[in-house]
């Protein structure tokens, strides 16, 4: 160790207790020694003891009448029984009155418990020895000996054989716990990338749960939107909406812009992922002036107008957009999957 | 008494219970050793029980809550008695979650005291670890035990999260999609282990139970282990005691385990518990009932995880987007990096004993605490990274500092991206400063005597404050401290004319410890000539 | 807006603000000053309207422009319709006293009569959404758990949960919803005041709006059941943080104080 340079000078020297008053007298920053033990009133007068004493008894009876109280709640009280208590609102009596009466049964034995201890238990100060903790130069020294005589007698060191063939199997066991743990979900592959929307895909409000037409979106508002033919139902359903929820806007075609968002656009209507670029939450602030869409999450701002480009925070890149037009219906209908995958980045996204 | 008259009296009850018990365990010989324990008395060394017993209200909690959750994804479309939720399709875990808060009697009140502990037990860690930091408590022998307790925190923190997302909710699940977007940020690796840790793609149908089962078992039962080893070790140290009269190094002053330690201490579980309870009765957590089943494209404004991961969620919200695309990968540094930089900083105060031992190179065992005064740079160094942690905590909650004291978001944001360089820089010179002035105000007091608020006019029309002397024992408990010297270098070249060599290393410890312990850097404690020639000189007035 | 919303961070900003207030200030003083001579035109219109437009001209002309059609102040009212006036001049908002990120709920100035009056001379100017009949906004009977779904797919992201509002960028904010005349808040879905997108019924039909009012009815007013107790504003962990540690870590604090402290001894030294 590199420590062993330092000379012991350098270390700050200890101060031994002193003995006797000639000691201070020398060094009158000497240690006095622990001082005597004043009494506590009950140490001297019994009527303060006795009152100590019944102080304690009426905290534990205390207690005791608590715990009747919340056998009582539990049993008087209906699980839904709503009462108004000032300041803390319309409450659950049952989940106030049990949580009362068992802070009350319980702070009573602890405050009682700690009375008695700091009126009449003895409050004389002991002290006591610290013995060292590093063992002695003999006691190392025979540990040292047994533990080269077992190594010794182990062929430890000489049969490298055994040594090396043990260490290799040592190695190797728990690999199996490690494969054990493949099953533990599937591989990757291309799962992140793709999402349910495909060509001819129809836009459905998720309000209404019918199609969205052009017209029913008025410049200014907000509407979500999820790919038809994915049920609330569905075993899936969380999954598939985790990638494929829309957020729906409207914009004036002029005051778009990025070529290519009024390019995939109907009639200034646009559809981003609803997935923020970042880590993934469901982004959907949007200020209707300014166009601008923030993360309740983690606050990356986007600007809507401007092919969902990233202006404040943490995201890394846009929002993907995805392509809308509309059907012989009249209805949106995506014109393909997203361009590139939504959410948050990872490192084959590339 | 003798042994004759022994054999003959029948011993009572409890006695043959202890002898049956020690002749198979071994028990006298135990309480021997430890049942007049000594502990010393201070406020501050009652935070770790404050851990400890909220870690125990946890688990007997946590035991009733296991009897009425079902941790399953499974779907269901609820019909139980809260009304806002008729009718709505959710998972088993939050359907339970309903039952135990709205149809099991008291459920409501476990959930809250199981929560209310989890935040309590957090923070009475967290206090706990910085008074043994500013005390200079994990000195040797100590720094194992310091080691445990930061592994406690750090398991702490991580139980507390997979709890949190049990009852999949709308909050906890936005908790858990950021989890799996870090996680997909990890270069190469991260897609794979977010595959297999949610069972596929996010948010997949098994991550509740897998969760439980790290929630319940893994980590108390590793935190257990840690934390019993934790307590072993104080009671094989002893604990540590500030400086005083009769207080040595190689003692320990206090009252007894048997009684006075039993009541106080076994009291204080009963207090920590009767507090909880309170607060579980008057005050709402984590109303799920409100916050909605997880649906993972809806969310709430305010989407915070609980503060002991508030921490992670500003490092995440305060960094700018950086991403790398290079040759068909991307580099997500705009996560990686918070995540980098979340076990960095842990790291930092966890390693900062060995940083220490290895600069002052002392190697004998320390019992006495220090004021935080008298170890400076120490001191600043610690208030330093706290003001790191809350500067990010601040950007955690960016958005409810900006709705409450109508303040711009964008602003906060700022504020905390400077602030993560400079508040830690500022805090620290301020905290040196005000530690130097306390230490020569000590040495004042000692040289000069306490201010005793009397005026007194002299003859000559004068007037001075009367100073009193301090008293032997406070003399000496200001003057206890230890102070270092600075480690040097030593000449180049030795005293045959061949140069020596120093490693940078040396150079960057002696460089540190001239920091620590240099000239400014600390204040020298008065000797005994500066008294005397001081004392006596007032002998004349 | 974009790029005052850059710059709002510039060291000058302040002094930009105090000057915009102080321009404020005297142009609203212009605007009252000269009122009085603008109100004489007579017109064959309904006798609100007529009532409407001479409000009109003393209290919202200076930014909103002489016939609603909108100056650098204030945005065109052509088109917006009864239900924007009566959101907007019935939660106070408008008249707007300053220049901000937003404007404000504060005091109504006008009587419910006034602003039907303003109302039906806006409506005037051009078709807009109307302002709802009570049956249209009255929760009984609605569904409140579809209204608390369809709350937060559409409101919570930006109004949190319960409705306890939240932050937008740059200062900008998502109002409380707590205590908002249910009138008001199927307004404010109509017509999208201020930052807020609108959800007109196209898209959300008028009884998913009256499920989301009876929702926040029951999640967020003064008789809102909280059966944990204190609901710390509804705002989540991060109140639940800081109880914890001032009151429940401060309490256990105090009480260790006292388990450690010496008792009180007989006699002072």
């Amino acid at each position: 160790m590199s420590s062993q340079e330092i000379p012991e000078e350098n270390l700050p020297a200890e101060q031994e207790a002193a003995h006797g008053a000639v000691e201070v007298a020398e060094d009158p920053f000497a240690d006095p020694g622990l001082p005597a033990h004043k009494p506590r009133i009950q140490d001297i007068d019994e009527r303060a003891a006795k009152r100590s004493e019944r102080a304690v008894a009426l905290m534990f009876t205390l207690s005791m009448l608590a715990t009747v109280g919340f056998i009582a709640s539990y049993v008087i009280f209906p699980v839904d029984k709503i009462v108004y208590i000032w300041p803390f609102g319309h409450v659950s009596a049952l989940n106030f009155s049990l949580g009362l009466t068992l802070g009350v049964a319980l702070f009573t034995i602890g405050a009682g418990a700690v009375h008695w201890a700091r009126t009449l238990m003895s409050d004389v100060e002991v002290a006591d020895d610290r013995h060292a903790i590093e063992a002695t130069p003999e006691v190392k020294a025979k540990v040292l000996a047994d533990f080269a005589a077992g190594a010794e007698e182990s062929a430890f060191g000489r049969r490298k054989l055994i040594r090396n063939t043990m260490f290799g199997a040592l190695a190797l066991v728990p690999l199996s716990g490690v494969v054990l743990l493949r099953d533990l979900g599937p591989l990757p592959e291309k799962k992140l990338r793709n999402t349910m929307w495909a060509k001819g895909k129809q836009l459905i409000n998720m309000n209404t749960m019918e199609p969205l037409r052009p017209e029913d979106v008025a410049v200014g508002s907000l509407t979500f939107a999820m790919p038809e033919g994915l049920e609330e139902s569905a075993h899936d359903f969380q999954n598939q909406i985790a990638k494929a929820a829309l957020m729906i806007i409207r914009i004036e075609p002029d005051n778009i812009k990025d070529k290519r968002e009024r390019e995939w656009a109907h009639e200034g209507i646009v559809a981003f992922s609803k997935i923020c670029t970042h880590v993934g939450c469901p982004i959907s602030l949007y200020e209707q002036q300014t166009h601008h869409v923030l993360c309740p999450c983690h606050q990356s701002t986007f600007d809507l107008s401007d092919g969902a480009r990233v202006i404040f925070g943490p995201a890394g890149h846009a929002l993907p957009q995805l392509r809308i037009g509309v059907n012989s219906e009249g209805n949106l209908e995506a014109l393909g999957d997203f361009e590139e995958p939504v959410g948050p980045a990872f490192w084959e996204r590339g | 008494m003798s042994t004759a008259t022994d054999t003959q009296r029948k011993a009572p009850a409890g006695e043959r219970v202890a002898d049956w018990a020690d002749g198979r365990l071994g028990i006298y010989s135990l309480a021997k050793a430890n049942m007049r324990k000594i502990f010393p008395d201070h406020w501050s060394f009652m935070l770790g029980e404050v851990a400890l017993y909220s870690f125990i209200i946890i688990i007997l909690t946590g035991v009733y809550l296991t009897l009425f959750f079902q941790p399953s994804m499974g779907e269901v479309v609820y019909h139980g008695s809260y009304e806002p939720m008729q009718g709505i399709r959710m998972s088993e875990a939050y359907a339970s979650t309903l039952d135990i808060s709205f149809d099991v009697r008291g459920g409501l009140l476990v959930r809250q005291i199981h929560h209310w502990a989890a935040l309590i037990f957090l923070a009475g860690m967290f206090v706990h670890m910085m008074r043994v930091f500013f005390t200079g408590a994990f000195r040797k022998p100590r720094e194992i035990n310091w080691l445990f307790g930061f592994l406690l925190f750090v398991l702490g923190m991580f139980t507390g999260f997979t709890g949190y997302s049990l009852p999949d909710d709308l909050l906890s699940g936005t908790g858990v999609r950021f989890t799996q977007g870090a996680i997909l940020s990890m270069p190469i690796v991260g897609t794979y282990i977010s595959m297999f840790l949610f069972g596929g793609e996010f948010p997949g149908h098994d991550f509740v139970a897998r969760f439980y089962s790290i929630h319940i078992l893994l980590l108390p039962g590793i935190m257990l282990g840690l934390l019993v080893a934790h307590l072993i070790l104080v009671f094989y140290h002893k604990h540590t005691q500030f400086a005083g009269p009769g207080r040595t190094n190689k003692n320990v002053v206090g009252m007894p385990l048997m009684p006075v330690y039993m009541a106080k201490a076994g009291g204080f579980f009963f207090l920590v518990f009767g507090i909880i309870a309170v607060i579980a009765a008057i005050a709402t957590i984590n109303p799920i009932w409100n916050i909605g089943p997880y649906r993972p494209d809806q969310v709430s404004t305010g989407a915070q995880p609980d503060w002991y991961m508030g921490f992670a969620e500003g490092l995440i919200r305060v960094m700018p987007g950086w991403e790398i695309n290079l040759w068909g990968h991307t580099l997500v540094l705009g996560v990686f990096i918070p995540l980098m930089v979340f076990g960095l900083v842990l790291a930092v105060i966890a390693v900062y004993p060995f940083v220490e031992s290895w600069i002052t190179g002392d190697k004998r065992e320390h019992h006495i605490l220090d004021r935080p005064r008298n170890a400076p740079t120490r001191t600043a160094f610690g208030v330093a990274w706290i003001t790191e942690y809350v500067v990010v905590f601040i950007g955690g909650a960016n958005d409810l500092w900006a709705t409450h004291f109508h303040l711009s978001l964008n602003a906060i944001s700022w504020f905390v991206r400077i602030f993560i360089f400079a508040g830690p820089i500022i805090a620290f010179i301020v905290t040196r400063r005000i530690c130097l002035g306390l230490q020569r105000r000590d040495k004042e007091k000692v040289l000069h005597g306490r201010e005793s608020g009397i005026i007194k006019r002299l003859p000559h029309g004068e007037f001075v404050e009367i100073h009193e002397p301090l008293g032997p024992e406070q003399l000496h408990t200001l003057t206890a401290h230890e102070q270092y010297e600075p480690v040097e270098i030593g000449p180049t070249v030795d005293e045959n004319g061949v140069k020596r060599k120093v490693s940078a290393l040396q150079k960057l410890r002696a460089r540190l410890s001239k920091g620590y312990y240099g000239e400014n850097n600390q204040i020298a404690k008065p000797t005994v000539e500066e008294y005397k020639e001081i004392t006596s000189g007032h002998g004349h007035h | 807006m974009k790029k005052l919303s850059a710059r709002r961070r510039h060291p000058l900003a302040a002094v930009v603000v105090l000057l915009l207030a102080l321009a404020a200030t005297g142009g609203l003083y212009a605007a009252f000053a000269p009122a009085s001579k603008a109100q004489a035109d007579d017109t064959a219109q309904s006798l609100a309207i007529d009532e409407g437009k001479k409000l009109y001209s003393v209290g919202c002309a200076s930014c909103h422009g002489t016939g609603g059609q909108g100056t650098t102040d204030g945005p065109s009212l052509v088109g917006v319709g009864s239900a924007a006036v009566d959101f907007q001049v019935g939660t106070g908002r408008m008249p707007a006293q300053q220049p901000g990120a937003q404007v404000p709920k504060k005091k109504v100035i006008y009587s419910q009569a006034q602003i039907d009056q303003l109302a039906a001379y806006v409506a005037s100017l051009g078709a807009g959404p109307v302002i709802p009949t009570k049956k249209q906004v009255d929760p009984a009977g609605a569904d409140i758990a579809k209204g608390g779904d369809l709350f937060r797919s559409n409101c919570a992201q930006c109004h949190n949960f319960t409705g306890e509002g939240g932050a937008l960028s740059n200062g900008k904010y998502a109002p409380s919803l707590e205590g908002v005349d249910p009138k008001h808040i199927y307004e404010a879905m109509q017509t999208g005041p201020q930052s807020m997108p609108s959800f007109p019924d196209t898209t959300m039909p008028e009884q998913q709006k009256r499920d989301i009012i009876a929702y926040i009815q029951t999640v967020n007013s003064s008789q809102s059941e909280n059966p944990g107790g204190l609901k710390l504003g509804g705002l989540g962990p991060v109140s639940e943080g800081l109880f914890a540690w001032i009151f429940g870590l401060g309490a256990l604090i105090a009480v260790a104080i006292w388990v450690a402290a010496h008792t009180a001894k007989a006699k002072k030294s």
